[in-house]
């Protein structure tokens, strides 16, 4: 079975009491969601030694709302989780919050915020947890709806753990499409256990992404790059994509290279079989 | 919840609202608690918020008491308009009580200081 907590239930009953308080125990997510937050702080380029209202998407108990406190922020959060708020609300937090969902819009006045940060919370929102949900549809509410919410020139970053590519080509096709640029930010792109992925989004007109860390130099140019922009190079750098004809000729090639018995490459090679067979 | 939210939240995501703001408070339980002033955070804010009803909003619940019906000029050099801000703002929250959308009459309802403004599934646009 998926060990992904989007798999095993709806967040407002995945994120119930129990796990509310386990999740905001815990040392080593403390010490985690921190870090990533401060990353997100980090991709947001506020103005300096400014304090600012931040949004916070999927606040939780307030762990990364914590961090903004810390470096001198004011912030809202929304979550859909009764319990994970009602432990923020325990643990004294300075900021405010909201039971919401972030797929059935973003509930504030146009303008209202100098940013957003959402910290391991994006994920969710490819859940399908009722009838009526549908992602994409729901995606685009809630970046169009965050969207208006921000003040020119804001940013959002969210730390967020995608399940695939076609994932990111989503999330980045339905936030273009609410009027956003930007793209995917991979920190530690070649750990395992370090990589991060933070979706960066801006308001005021195309941007340079900031750089990813932990990247080779010469590899940096492709690996922090517009998503899009990414996949493109892997592909004109020189591996067909499989199941493709192409695909097929330079495998047949190769084995016959290896002297191993190969049919002739014929008109037919690679094309779907009718089936009658 | 704070009235610095309220001053942002809206019913725009129902059906067939179209601006949800400002939306009406009926408090049963209010609480002041105490939070630190940083008036270079409220000089950034108060030309964000819509004043106005900031001010009704604390006057409905009986929290307007010396609060200015306008911003003064210069407000970023007057620290005793500052800290009345402050207060409104950030020190007086409604614990109990519910939110009324101006449009359809819809009631969100606030329990331990959260509001709870998700919809249901007829609601979502
Ligand atoms: C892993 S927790 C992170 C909490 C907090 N940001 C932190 O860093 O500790 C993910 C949070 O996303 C919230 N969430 C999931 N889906 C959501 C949705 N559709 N709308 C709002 N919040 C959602 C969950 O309830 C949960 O509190």
């Amino acid at each position: 079975m998926s060990r992904r907590p989007e798999h095993q239930a709806p967040p407002e009953v995945f994120y119930n009491e129990d796990e509310a308080r386990k999740y905001t125990q815990n040392s080593r997510i403390m010490e985690i969601q921190s870090q990533m937050t401060e990353r997100c702080i980090e991709l947001l380029l506020l103005p300096e030694d400014t304090p600012c209202l931040l949004l916070d998407i999927g606040c939780g108990s307030g762990l990364s709302g914590t961090v903004l406190e810390e470096n001198g922020h004011m912030w809202i959060g929304m979550d859909i989780s009764r319990a994970m708020l009602d432990v923020a609300i325990e643990r004294e937090i300075e900021g405010d919050v909201v039971l919401a969902d972030m797929g059935e819009g973003v509930p504030f006045r146009p303008g209202s915020f100098d940013g957003a940060i959402s910290v391991s919370a994006l994920q969710w929102l490819f859940n399908a947890d009722k009838k009526s949900h549908q992602p994409v549809k729901r995606l685009y509410t809630f970046f169009s709806t965050l969207y208006a919410a921000l003040s020119r020139s804001a940013r959002v970053v969210f730390q967020f753990y995608p399940e695939n590519e076609s994932q990111l080509d989503l999330l980045t096709s339905q936030a273009m499409k609410a009027g956003f640029y930007g793209g995917v930010v991979i920190d530690f792109p070649n750990s395992a256990k370090a990589k991060k992925f933070f979706l960066v989004l801006m308001t005021g007109g195309a941007a340079p992404l900031p750089k990813a860390l932990g990247t080779d130099e010469e590899d940096e140019h492709n690996l922090q790059v517009k998503y899009a922009r990414r996949e493109a190079s892997k592909r004109a750098r020189g591996k067909p994509l499989k199941n493709t004809k192409a695909w097929l000729l330079e495998k047949k090639e190769r084995r016959r290279k290896q002297g191993k018995d190969t049919r002739p490459d014929t008109k037919y090679t690679g094309r779907k079989r009718s089936g009658r067979f | 919840m704070k009235l610095i939210t309220h001053n942002m939240l809206t019913s725009k995501c129902l059906k067939g609202v179209v601006t949800g703001y400002p939306l009406a408070i009926n408090a049963t339980n209010i609480k002041v608690t105490e939070v630190d002033f940083n008036p270079e955070f409220i000089s950034r804010i108060i030309p964000k918020l819509d004043w106005e009803v900031l001010w009704r909003a604390a006057d409905s619940i009986g929290h307007s008491d010396g609060l200015p019906q306008t911003i003064e000029p210069k407000f970023e050099e007057n620290s005793d308009f500052l800290k009345k801000a402050h207060k409104v703002l950030l020190e007086v929250e409604i614990e109990e009580g519910n939110l009324v959308c101006p449009e359809s009459g819809r009631r969100f309802p606030i329990s331990k200081g959260i509001p709870n403004m998700l919809l249901t599934e007829a609601e979502v646009q």
